[in-house]
Protein backbone atom coordinates (compact mmCIF):
# COMPACT_ATOMS: atom_id res chain seq x y z
CA UNK A 1 0.00 0.00 0.00
CA UNK A 2 1.47 3.32 -1.00
CA UNK A 3 -0.02 5.45 1.77
CA UNK A 4 1.40 3.26 4.53
CA UNK A 5 3.92 5.10 6.69
CA UNK A 6 5.01 1.93 8.45
CA UNK A 7 4.35 -1.51 7.14
CA UNK A 8 5.43 -4.70 8.86
CA UNK A 9 5.42 -8.08 7.20
CA UNK A 10 5.47 -11.49 8.83
CA UNK A 11 6.97 -10.34 12.14
CA UNK A 12 7.97 -13.09 14.58
CA UNK A 13 9.31 -12.89 18.10
CA UNK A 14 10.16 -15.62 20.58
CA UNK A 15 10.84 -14.98 24.25
CA UNK A 16 12.76 -17.94 25.68
CA UNK A 17 10.53 -20.47 23.93
CA UNK A 18 7.30 -18.48 24.00
CA UNK A 19 6.11 -17.54 20.52
CA UNK A 20 4.93 -14.00 21.36
CA UNK A 21 4.42 -12.74 17.83
CA UNK A 22 3.29 -15.20 15.15
CA UNK A 23 3.78 -13.60 11.78
CA UNK A 24 2.10 -10.24 12.17
CA UNK A 25 1.58 -8.13 9.04
CA UNK A 26 0.11 -4.67 9.40
CA UNK A 27 0.05 -1.29 7.63
CA UNK A 28 -0.02 1.93 9.59
CA UNK A 29 -1.49 4.57 7.30
CA UNK A 30 -0.39 8.15 7.13
CA UNK A 31 -2.40 10.52 9.30
CA UNK A 32 -4.57 7.80 10.75
CA UNK A 33 -5.34 7.17 14.41
CA UNK A 34 -5.10 3.44 14.94
CA UNK A 35 -6.32 1.75 18.08
CA UNK A 36 -4.46 -1.40 19.09
CA UNK A 37 -6.35 -3.56 21.54
CA UNK A 38 -5.93 -6.98 23.09
CA UNK A 39 -5.49 -8.79 26.37
CA UNK A 40 -2.28 -8.99 28.36
CA UNK A 41 0.10 -11.26 26.48
CA UNK A 42 -1.72 -10.78 23.17
CA UNK A 43 1.43 -9.43 21.58
CA UNK A 44 0.63 -5.74 21.33
CA UNK A 45 3.44 -4.68 23.64
CA UNK A 46 5.83 -6.96 21.78
CA UNK A 47 4.89 -5.37 18.47
CA UNK A 48 5.26 -1.87 19.89
CA UNK A 49 8.59 -2.70 21.56
CA UNK A 50 9.93 -3.84 18.21
CA UNK A 51 8.77 -0.67 16.45
CA UNK A 52 10.22 1.57 19.16
CA UNK A 53 13.60 -0.18 19.23
CA UNK A 54 13.35 -1.74 22.68
CA UNK A 55 13.43 -5.30 21.29
CA UNK A 56 14.38 -6.73 17.91
CA UNK A 57 12.20 -8.99 15.84
CA UNK A 58 13.53 -12.51 15.27
CA UNK A 59 12.08 -12.61 11.79
CA UNK A 60 10.17 -10.36 9.43
CA UNK A 61 10.45 -7.03 7.66
CA UNK A 62 9.74 -3.45 8.68
CA UNK A 63 9.35 -0.69 6.10
CA UNK A 64 9.12 2.99 6.97
CA UNK A 65 7.82 5.14 4.10
CA UNK A 66 8.53 2.31 1.72
CA UNK A 67 12.13 1.80 2.78
CA UNK A 68 13.24 -1.37 4.58
CA UNK A 69 14.75 -0.37 7.90
CA UNK A 70 16.49 -1.92 10.87
CA UNK A 71 15.48 -0.56 14.28
CA UNK A 72 18.10 -1.64 16.81
CA UNK A 73 17.82 1.04 19.49
CA UNK A 74 15.24 3.56 20.72
CA UNK A 75 17.42 6.17 19.08
CA UNK A 76 17.04 4.51 15.67
CA UNK A 77 13.27 4.62 16.05
CA UNK A 78 13.34 8.27 17.05
CA UNK A 79 15.57 9.12 14.10
CA UNK A 80 13.00 7.46 11.81
CA UNK A 81 10.30 9.66 13.33
CA UNK A 82 8.73 7.01 15.55
CA UNK A 83 8.18 8.31 19.07
CA UNK A 84 6.79 6.17 21.87
CA UNK A 85 4.99 7.39 24.96
CA UNK A 86 4.83 4.75 27.66
CA UNK A 87 2.31 4.15 30.38
CA UNK A 88 4.93 4.51 33.10
CA UNK A 89 5.82 7.84 31.61
CA UNK A 90 8.95 8.69 29.71
CA UNK A 91 9.71 11.67 31.92
CA UNK A 92 12.22 12.18 34.70
CA UNK A 93 10.22 13.65 37.60
CA UNK A 94 13.24 15.28 39.25
CA UNK A 95 14.00 17.39 36.18
CA UNK A 96 12.35 20.47 34.69
CA UNK A 97 9.97 20.43 31.73
CA UNK A 98 12.53 22.15 29.51
CA UNK A 99 15.21 19.59 30.40
CA UNK A 100 12.80 16.71 29.91
CA UNK A 101 11.74 17.92 26.49
CA UNK A 102 15.29 17.68 25.24
CA UNK A 103 16.60 14.58 27.05
CA UNK A 104 19.06 12.87 24.73
CA UNK A 105 18.57 15.55 22.04
CA UNK A 106 19.83 18.64 23.82
CA UNK A 107 20.80 21.62 21.65
CA UNK A 108 24.45 22.36 22.41
CA UNK A 109 27.14 24.86 21.64
CA UNK A 110 30.84 24.05 21.33
CA UNK A 111 30.21 20.35 21.21
CA UNK A 112 33.16 17.94 21.21
CA UNK A 113 32.53 14.23 20.56
CA UNK A 114 28.83 14.74 21.18
CA UNK A 115 29.32 16.42 24.55
CA UNK A 116 28.78 20.15 24.69
CA UNK A 117 27.44 23.12 26.58
CA UNK A 118 23.66 23.28 26.76
CA UNK A 119 21.97 26.06 24.85
CA UNK A 120 19.63 26.85 27.74
CA UNK A 121 18.12 29.91 26.08
CA UNK A 122 17.07 27.89 23.07
CA UNK A 123 15.75 25.11 25.31
CA UNK A 124 13.60 27.55 27.27
CA UNK A 125 12.22 29.29 24.18
CA UNK A 126 11.48 26.14 22.23
CA UNK A 127 9.88 24.37 25.16
CA UNK A 128 7.48 27.28 25.71
CA UNK A 129 6.46 27.03 22.07
CA UNK A 130 6.24 23.23 22.12
CA UNK A 131 3.96 23.24 25.15
CA UNK A 132 1.72 25.96 23.72
CA UNK A 133 1.40 24.01 20.46
CA UNK A 134 -0.41 21.14 22.16
CA UNK A 135 -2.70 23.50 24.07
CA UNK A 136 -1.13 22.69 27.38
CA UNK A 137 -1.20 25.56 29.80
CA UNK A 138 1.74 25.46 32.15
CA UNK A 139 3.23 28.25 34.17
CA UNK A 140 6.84 27.83 33.25
CA UNK A 141 9.16 25.44 31.43
CA UNK A 142 11.27 25.46 34.60
CA UNK A 143 8.55 23.69 36.57
CA UNK A 144 9.56 20.18 37.57
CA UNK A 145 7.80 17.30 35.85
CA UNK A 146 7.30 15.81 39.34
CA UNK A 147 4.95 18.70 40.06
CA UNK A 148 2.67 17.94 37.11
CA UNK A 149 -0.41 15.75 37.11
CA UNK A 150 -0.40 12.50 35.14
CA UNK A 151 -2.36 13.99 32.25
CA UNK A 152 -0.13 17.04 32.07
CA UNK A 153 2.91 14.79 31.93
CA UNK A 154 1.46 12.86 29.01
CA UNK A 155 0.78 16.23 27.42
CA UNK A 156 4.44 17.19 27.79
CA UNK A 157 5.47 13.84 26.33
CA UNK A 158 3.22 14.48 23.33
CA UNK A 159 4.57 18.03 23.03
CA UNK A 160 8.07 16.56 22.96
CA UNK A 161 7.19 14.12 20.19
CA UNK A 162 5.54 16.92 18.19
CA UNK A 163 8.49 19.20 18.66
CA UNK A 164 10.85 16.66 17.15
CA UNK A 165 8.54 16.29 14.16
CA UNK A 166 7.75 12.68 14.76
CA UNK A 167 5.67 11.08 12.02
CA UNK A 168 4.29 8.24 14.09
CA UNK A 169 3.39 8.53 17.72
CA UNK A 170 2.87 5.33 19.67
CA UNK A 171 0.96 5.79 22.92
CA UNK A 172 1.31 2.71 25.10
CA UNK A 173 -1.53 2.71 27.64
CA UNK A 174 -1.27 6.47 28.14
CA UNK A 175 -4.49 6.67 30.13
CA UNK A 176 -3.62 4.10 32.78
CA UNK A 177 -3.85 5.45 36.32
CA UNK A 178 -5.41 8.70 35.12
CA UNK A 179 -8.59 10.30 36.38
CA UNK A 180 -11.56 10.70 34.01
CA UNK A 181 -10.79 14.36 33.44
CA UNK A 182 -7.14 13.68 32.73
CA UNK A 183 -8.05 10.79 30.44
CA UNK A 184 -10.26 13.07 28.39
CA UNK A 185 -7.37 15.45 28.03
CA UNK A 186 -5.13 12.69 26.66
CA UNK A 187 -7.86 11.52 24.29
CA UNK A 188 -8.08 15.12 23.11
CA UNK A 189 -4.35 15.09 22.42
CA UNK A 190 -4.73 11.94 20.32
CA UNK A 191 -7.54 13.51 18.32
CA UNK A 192 -5.33 16.55 17.78
CA UNK A 193 -2.61 14.43 16.19
CA UNK A 194 -4.57 14.00 12.99
CA UNK A 195 -4.81 17.75 12.44
CA UNK A 196 -1.04 17.89 12.67
CA UNK A 197 -0.70 15.09 10.12
CA UNK A 198 0.80 12.69 12.65
CA UNK A 199 -0.06 9.00 12.66
CA UNK A 200 -1.16 7.87 16.09
CA UNK A 201 -1.04 4.34 17.46
CA UNK A 202 -3.10 4.19 20.61
CA UNK A 203 -2.84 1.13 22.83
CA UNK A 204 -5.34 0.63 25.58
CA UNK A 205 -7.26 -1.89 27.59
CA UNK A 206 -10.21 0.43 27.61
CA UNK A 207 -12.38 -0.04 24.50
CA UNK A 208 -14.30 3.16 25.13
CA UNK A 209 -11.11 5.22 25.05
CA UNK A 210 -10.00 3.59 21.81
CA UNK A 211 -13.38 3.96 20.13
CA UNK A 212 -13.47 7.58 21.28
CA UNK A 213 -10.45 8.76 19.36
CA UNK A 214 -9.42 6.25 16.68
CA UNK A 215 -10.28 5.75 13.00
CA UNK A 216 -9.37 2.11 12.82
CA UNK A 217 -9.26 -0.77 15.29
CA UNK A 218 -6.74 -3.60 15.24
CA UNK A 219 -7.29 -6.37 17.76
CA UNK A 220 -4.60 -8.88 18.69
CA UNK A 221 -4.88 -12.21 20.48
CA UNK A 222 -2.30 -14.95 21.05
CA UNK A 223 0.32 -13.18 18.99
CA UNK A 224 -1.82 -12.65 15.91
CA UNK A 225 -4.02 -9.93 14.42
CA UNK A 226 -7.59 -11.18 14.80
CA UNK A 227 -9.54 -8.11 13.68
CA UNK A 228 -8.71 -5.08 11.54
CA UNK A 229 -11.65 -2.76 10.73
CA UNK A 230 -12.67 0.88 10.48
CA UNK A 231 -14.32 2.12 13.65
CA UNK A 232 -17.52 2.75 11.71
CA UNK A 233 -17.66 -0.88 10.57
CA UNK A 234 -17.33 -2.52 13.95
CA UNK A 235 -18.52 -2.27 17.51
CA UNK A 236 -17.17 -2.76 21.00
CA UNK A 237 -19.15 -6.00 21.24
CA UNK A 238 -17.59 -7.40 18.07
CA UNK A 239 -14.08 -6.58 19.26
CA UNK A 240 -14.79 -8.20 22.63
CA UNK A 241 -16.08 -11.33 20.93
CA UNK A 242 -12.83 -11.95 19.02
CA UNK A 243 -10.52 -11.43 21.98
CA UNK B 1 4.75 22.36 50.26
CA UNK B 2 5.30 22.23 46.51
CA UNK B 3 7.64 25.14 46.92
CA UNK B 4 9.62 23.31 49.59
CA UNK B 5 9.85 20.23 47.40
CA UNK B 6 11.10 22.28 44.51
CA UNK B 7 13.64 24.15 46.59
CA UNK B 8 14.90 20.82 47.88
CA UNK B 9 15.26 19.42 44.36
CA UNK B 10 17.00 22.51 43.03
CA UNK B 11 19.14 23.25 46.06
CA UNK B 12 19.38 20.01 48.01
CA UNK B 13 22.54 21.33 49.67
CA UNK B 14 20.71 24.21 51.36
CA UNK B 15 20.01 22.42 54.65
CA UNK B 16 23.64 21.33 54.90
CA UNK B 17 24.82 24.86 54.24
CA UNK B 18 22.63 26.28 57.00
CA UNK B 19 23.89 23.64 59.40
CA UNK B 20 27.48 24.40 58.42
CA UNK B 21 27.09 28.11 59.17
CA UNK B 22 25.44 27.36 62.53
CA UNK B 23 28.22 24.97 63.51
CA UNK B 24 30.94 27.43 62.51
CA UNK B 25 29.34 30.09 64.73
CA UNK B 26 28.92 27.59 67.56
CA UNK B 27 32.54 26.40 67.39
CA UNK B 28 33.85 29.94 67.06
CA UNK B 29 32.09 30.87 70.30
CA UNK B 30 32.93 27.65 72.16
CA UNK B 31 36.61 27.80 71.21
CA UNK B 32 36.86 31.46 72.27
CA UNK B 33 37.73 32.64 68.78
CA UNK B 34 40.42 30.07 68.03
CA UNK B 35 38.33 28.20 65.42
CA UNK B 36 38.39 30.90 62.74
CA UNK B 37 41.96 32.11 63.28
CA UNK B 38 44.41 31.86 60.40
CA UNK B 39 46.42 28.92 61.76
CA UNK B 40 43.40 26.73 62.33
CA UNK B 41 41.80 27.60 58.99
CA UNK B 42 45.07 26.78 57.25
CA UNK B 43 44.96 23.38 58.90
CA UNK B 44 41.38 22.68 57.82
CA UNK B 45 41.86 23.97 54.26
CA UNK B 46 45.07 21.97 53.89
CA UNK B 47 43.36 18.60 54.26
CA UNK B 48 39.90 19.47 52.94
CA UNK B 49 40.83 18.92 49.24
CA UNK B 50 41.72 15.27 49.84
CA UNK B 51 38.35 14.23 51.27
CA UNK B 52 36.60 16.85 49.11
CA UNK B 53 37.80 15.44 45.79
CA UNK B 54 36.65 11.96 46.80
CA UNK B 55 33.27 13.37 47.84
CA UNK B 56 32.85 15.11 44.47
CA UNK B 57 33.38 11.83 42.65
CA UNK B 58 31.08 9.89 44.96
CA UNK B 59 28.38 12.57 44.71
CA UNK B 60 28.35 12.58 40.91
CA UNK B 61 28.25 8.78 40.87
CA UNK B 62 25.35 8.81 43.32
CA UNK B 63 23.46 11.27 41.11
CA UNK B 64 23.85 8.78 38.25
CA UNK B 65 22.24 6.20 40.52
CA UNK B 66 25.27 4.14 41.58
CA UNK B 67 27.52 3.78 44.56
CA UNK B 68 31.27 3.31 45.16
CA UNK B 69 32.72 1.78 48.32
CA UNK B 70 36.16 1.23 46.80
CA UNK B 71 37.24 4.88 46.80
CA UNK B 72 39.24 4.57 50.04
CA UNK B 73 41.25 1.67 48.61
CA UNK B 74 41.84 3.42 45.28
CA UNK B 75 42.95 6.41 47.35
CA UNK B 76 45.81 4.21 48.64
CA UNK B 77 46.47 2.09 45.54
CA UNK B 78 46.98 4.96 43.09
CA UNK B 79 49.84 6.70 44.96
CA UNK B 80 51.31 3.31 45.91
CA UNK B 81 51.51 2.30 42.25
CA UNK B 82 53.16 5.62 41.50
CA UNK B 83 55.69 5.21 44.31
CA UNK B 84 56.63 1.71 43.21
CA UNK B 85 57.07 2.86 39.59
CA UNK B 86 59.21 5.80 40.70
CA UNK B 87 61.41 3.50 42.75
CA UNK B 88 61.97 1.62 39.49
CA UNK B 89 63.17 4.82 37.88
CA UNK B 90 59.98 6.14 36.24
CA UNK B 91 59.84 9.95 36.11
CA UNK B 92 57.03 11.61 38.07
CA UNK B 93 54.79 12.63 35.11
CA UNK B 94 54.80 9.12 33.65
CA UNK B 95 54.17 7.56 37.04
CA UNK B 96 51.31 10.02 37.59
CA UNK B 97 49.78 9.05 34.27
CA UNK B 98 50.14 5.35 35.06
CA UNK B 99 48.60 5.87 38.50
CA UNK B 100 45.61 7.68 37.02
CA UNK B 101 45.21 4.89 34.46
CA UNK B 102 45.18 2.30 37.25
CA UNK B 103 42.42 4.29 39.00
CA UNK B 104 40.47 4.68 35.75
CA UNK B 105 40.76 0.95 35.08
CA UNK B 106 39.34 0.13 38.51
CA UNK B 107 36.46 2.51 37.90
CA UNK B 108 35.82 0.86 34.54
CA UNK B 109 35.79 -2.62 36.09
CA UNK B 110 33.41 -1.43 38.84
CA UNK B 111 31.04 -0.01 36.26
CA UNK B 112 31.31 -2.78 33.69
CA UNK B 113 30.75 -5.60 36.17
CA UNK B 114 27.85 -3.78 37.84
CA UNK B 115 26.04 -3.19 34.55
CA UNK B 116 26.99 -6.36 32.68
CA UNK B 117 25.78 -8.64 35.46
CA UNK B 118 23.06 -6.29 36.72
CA UNK B 119 24.20 -6.50 40.31
CA UNK B 120 24.11 -3.74 42.93
CA UNK B 121 27.20 -1.51 42.74
CA UNK B 122 27.23 -1.74 46.53
CA UNK B 123 28.44 -5.34 46.15
CA UNK B 124 30.78 -4.82 43.18
CA UNK B 125 32.59 -2.00 44.89
CA UNK B 126 32.61 -3.73 48.28
CA UNK B 127 34.54 -6.52 46.59
CA UNK B 128 36.79 -3.95 44.93
CA UNK B 129 37.38 -2.30 48.33
CA UNK B 130 39.11 -5.49 49.51
CA UNK B 131 40.83 -6.28 46.22
CA UNK B 132 42.33 -2.82 45.72
CA UNK B 133 43.45 -2.63 49.35
CA UNK B 134 45.08 -6.01 49.03
CA UNK B 135 46.81 -4.99 45.79
CA UNK B 136 48.16 -1.90 47.54
CA UNK B 137 49.92 -4.00 50.16
CA UNK B 138 51.06 -6.58 47.60
CA UNK B 139 52.69 -4.07 45.20
CA UNK B 140 54.38 -2.31 48.11
CA UNK B 141 55.92 -5.63 49.14
CA UNK B 142 54.91 -4.92 52.73
CA UNK B 143 57.17 -1.89 53.14
CA UNK B 144 56.20 1.57 51.94
CA UNK B 145 58.76 2.52 49.26
CA UNK B 146 60.84 5.65 49.73
CA UNK B 147 59.65 8.60 47.66
CA UNK B 148 62.32 10.34 45.55
CA UNK B 149 63.43 13.73 46.88
CA UNK B 150 62.77 15.77 43.74
CA UNK B 151 58.94 15.56 43.64
CA UNK B 152 56.98 18.53 42.25
CA UNK B 153 55.56 19.49 45.64
CA UNK B 154 55.34 23.09 44.47
CA UNK B 155 52.58 21.97 42.15
CA UNK B 156 50.53 20.04 44.69
CA UNK B 157 51.22 20.71 48.36
CA UNK B 158 53.18 23.96 48.81
CA UNK B 159 51.48 26.78 50.68
CA UNK B 160 50.38 29.70 48.52
CA UNK B 161 48.08 32.69 48.64
CA UNK B 162 47.75 35.60 51.06
CA UNK B 163 49.36 34.69 54.38
CA UNK B 164 50.15 31.26 52.86
CA UNK B 165 46.56 30.36 53.58
CA UNK B 166 46.12 27.54 51.05
CA UNK B 167 48.04 24.62 49.76
CA UNK B 168 48.29 24.17 45.99
CA UNK B 169 46.02 21.16 46.44
CA UNK B 170 43.23 23.57 47.33
CA UNK B 171 43.52 25.22 43.91
CA UNK B 172 43.27 21.81 42.22
CA UNK B 173 40.24 21.12 44.35
CA UNK B 174 38.56 24.40 43.39
CA UNK B 175 39.32 23.83 39.71
CA UNK B 176 37.85 20.31 39.78
CA UNK B 177 34.84 21.51 41.75
CA UNK B 178 34.09 24.28 39.25
CA UNK B 179 34.59 22.05 36.21
CA UNK B 180 32.48 19.15 37.51
CA UNK B 181 29.81 21.56 38.71
CA UNK B 182 29.58 23.12 35.26
CA UNK B 183 29.59 19.70 33.64
CA UNK B 184 26.61 18.66 35.75
CA UNK B 185 24.53 21.80 35.32
CA UNK B 186 25.52 23.18 31.93
CA UNK B 187 26.34 20.31 29.59
CA UNK B 188 24.22 17.72 27.87
CA UNK B 189 26.30 15.03 29.57
CA UNK B 190 25.25 16.45 32.95
CA UNK B 191 21.66 16.22 31.79
CA UNK B 192 22.19 12.56 30.91
CA UNK B 193 23.70 11.82 34.34
CA UNK B 194 20.69 13.33 36.10
CA UNK B 195 18.22 11.60 33.79
CA UNK B 196 19.97 8.23 34.17
CA UNK B 197 19.86 8.45 37.95
CA UNK B 198 16.49 10.21 38.08
CA UNK B 199 14.50 7.62 36.15
CA UNK B 200 16.46 4.99 34.27
CA UNK B 201 13.63 3.64 32.02
CA UNK B 202 12.82 7.14 30.77
CA UNK B 203 16.48 7.93 30.08
CA UNK B 204 16.94 4.66 28.20
CA UNK B 205 13.74 5.09 26.18
CA UNK B 206 14.90 8.54 25.11
CA UNK B 207 18.05 7.02 23.65
CA UNK B 208 20.57 8.03 26.32
CA UNK B 209 23.48 5.54 26.47
CA UNK B 210 22.84 4.93 30.17
CA UNK B 211 25.45 2.17 30.57
CA UNK B 212 28.16 4.40 29.14
CA UNK B 213 27.05 7.34 31.28
CA UNK B 214 27.31 5.24 34.43
CA UNK B 215 30.69 3.76 33.51
CA UNK B 216 32.09 7.24 32.88
CA UNK B 217 30.83 8.30 36.33
CA UNK B 218 32.46 5.25 37.94
CA UNK B 219 35.74 6.09 36.20
CA UNK B 220 35.58 9.76 37.16
CA UNK B 221 34.94 8.78 40.77
CA UNK B 222 37.94 6.43 40.84
CA UNK B 223 40.28 8.88 39.13
CA UNK B 224 39.37 11.69 41.54
CA UNK B 225 39.89 9.36 44.51
CA UNK B 226 43.27 8.25 43.22
CA UNK B 227 44.32 11.83 42.58
CA UNK B 228 43.21 12.80 46.11
CA UNK B 229 45.25 9.91 47.52
CA UNK B 230 48.30 11.18 45.69
CA UNK B 231 47.79 14.63 47.23
CA UNK B 232 47.72 13.08 50.68
CA UNK B 233 50.85 11.03 50.04
CA UNK B 234 52.72 14.10 48.81
CA UNK B 235 51.59 15.98 51.91
CA UNK B 236 52.63 13.20 54.28
CA UNK B 237 55.80 12.39 52.32
CA UNK B 238 55.25 8.65 52.46
CA UNK B 239 52.92 6.22 50.66
CA UNK B 240 51.38 4.33 53.58
CA UNK B 241 49.27 1.37 52.43
CA UNK B 242 46.67 2.11 55.11
CA UNK B 243 45.65 5.61 54.03
CA UNK B 244 42.03 6.21 53.07
CA UNK B 245 40.58 3.49 55.30
CA UNK B 246 37.01 4.45 56.17
CA UNK B 247 37.13 7.27 53.64
CA UNK B 248 34.45 5.62 51.47
CA UNK B 249 31.85 5.90 54.18
CA UNK B 250 32.86 9.44 55.04
CA UNK B 251 32.49 10.37 51.36
CA UNK B 252 29.03 8.80 51.17
CA UNK B 253 28.11 10.58 54.40
CA UNK B 254 29.34 13.86 52.91
CA UNK B 255 27.30 13.38 49.73
CA UNK B 256 24.16 12.47 51.68
CA UNK B 257 24.55 15.31 54.19
CA UNK B 258 24.98 17.58 51.17
CA UNK B 259 21.59 16.48 49.88
CA UNK B 260 22.40 13.76 47.35
CA UNK B 261 19.69 11.13 47.15
CA UNK B 262 20.65 7.48 47.66
CA UNK B 263 18.32 6.55 44.82
CA UNK B 264 19.94 8.91 42.32
CA UNK B 265 18.86 11.90 40.28
CA UNK B 266 19.21 14.45 43.05
CA UNK B 267 22.36 16.13 44.30
CA UNK B 268 25.00 18.73 43.51
CA UNK B 269 28.78 18.94 43.54
CA UNK B 270 28.44 21.87 45.94
CA UNK B 271 26.44 19.64 48.28
CA UNK B 272 29.23 17.07 48.41
CA UNK B 273 31.71 19.82 49.20
CA UNK B 274 29.48 21.28 51.91
CA UNK B 275 29.07 17.80 53.41
CA UNK B 276 32.84 17.25 53.46
CA UNK B 277 33.46 20.68 54.98
CA UNK B 278 30.85 19.94 57.62
CA UNK B 279 32.63 16.72 58.56
CA UNK B 280 36.04 18.45 58.72
CA UNK B 281 34.57 21.34 60.74
CA UNK B 282 33.01 18.95 63.25
CA UNK B 283 36.25 16.99 63.54
CA UNK B 284 38.27 20.12 64.19
CA UNK B 285 35.66 22.05 66.15
CA UNK B 286 35.06 19.30 68.70
CA UNK B 287 38.74 19.27 69.60
CA UNK B 288 38.93 23.05 69.85
CA UNK B 289 35.83 23.15 72.05
CA UNK B 290 37.41 20.66 74.44
CA UNK B 291 34.83 18.00 73.70
CA UNK B 292 36.07 14.40 73.88
CA UNK B 293 37.21 13.80 70.25
CA UNK B 294 35.68 10.34 70.34
CA UNK B 295 32.31 11.96 69.85
CA UNK B 296 33.38 12.74 66.27
CA UNK B 297 32.12 9.55 64.71
CA UNK B 298 28.94 9.78 66.73
CA UNK B 299 28.26 13.22 65.29
CA UNK B 300 28.93 12.11 61.70
CA UNK B 301 26.74 9.05 62.15
CA UNK B 302 23.92 11.06 63.64
CA UNK B 303 24.10 13.66 60.87
CA UNK B 304 24.04 10.98 58.17
CA UNK B 305 20.94 9.29 59.58
CA UNK B 306 19.29 12.65 60.07
CA UNK B 307 20.05 13.62 56.46
CA UNK B 308 18.66 10.38 55.04
CA UNK B 309 15.54 10.59 57.20
CA UNK B 310 14.99 14.11 55.92
CA UNK B 311 15.64 12.82 52.39
CA UNK B 312 13.10 10.02 52.74
CA UNK B 313 10.53 12.39 54.15
CA UNK B 314 10.98 14.75 51.21
CA UNK B 315 10.67 11.86 48.80
CA UNK B 316 7.41 10.79 50.39
CA UNK B 317 6.11 14.33 50.06
CA UNK B 318 7.25 14.37 46.45
CA UNK B 319 5.28 11.19 45.78
CA UNK B 320 2.21 12.66 47.41
CA UNK B 321 2.48 15.62 45.06
CA UNK B 322 2.79 13.32 42.07
CA UNK B 323 -0.44 11.54 42.99
CA UNK B 324 -2.42 14.77 42.92
CA UNK B 325 -4.81 15.41 40.03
Amino acid sequence: MSDAIISVRDLHKWYSGVHALKGVSLDFKRGEALGLVGDNGAGKSTLINILSGVHRADQGEIKVEGRAVSIATPRDAMDLGIETIYQYNSMVPTMSIARNLFIGREPTRLSILGVGILDQKKMAEESIRAIANVDLHLRSPDALVGELSGGQRQGVAIARAMHFKSKVMILDEPTNHLSVKETNKVIGFVRGLKEQGVTGVFISHNMHHVFDCCDRIVAMARGEVVLDKRVADTSIDEVHSVL
Amino acid sequence: MKRLFKTYLEKPELAGLILLVLLIVLFQVRSHGVFLNADNLRGILGILPEAGLVAIGVTILMISGEFDLSVGSVFALMPMSMAVLMVHGWPFPLALLAGLLVAAAIGFINGYVTIRFAIPSFITTLGMLFMARSLTVVVSGGFPPLLPADLPNWLFTSFVGPGNMFRMSFLWFVAVAVLTSLMLSRTNFGNWIKATGGFLPAAASMGIPTARVKIVCFMLCSVLSGFAGMLQVLRLGSPLPSIGEGLELQAVAAAVIGGASLTGGIGTVMGGIIGTTLIRVIDNGLVLSHVDANWFKFAIGFLTIFAVVANAWMRKRAKAIKMEG
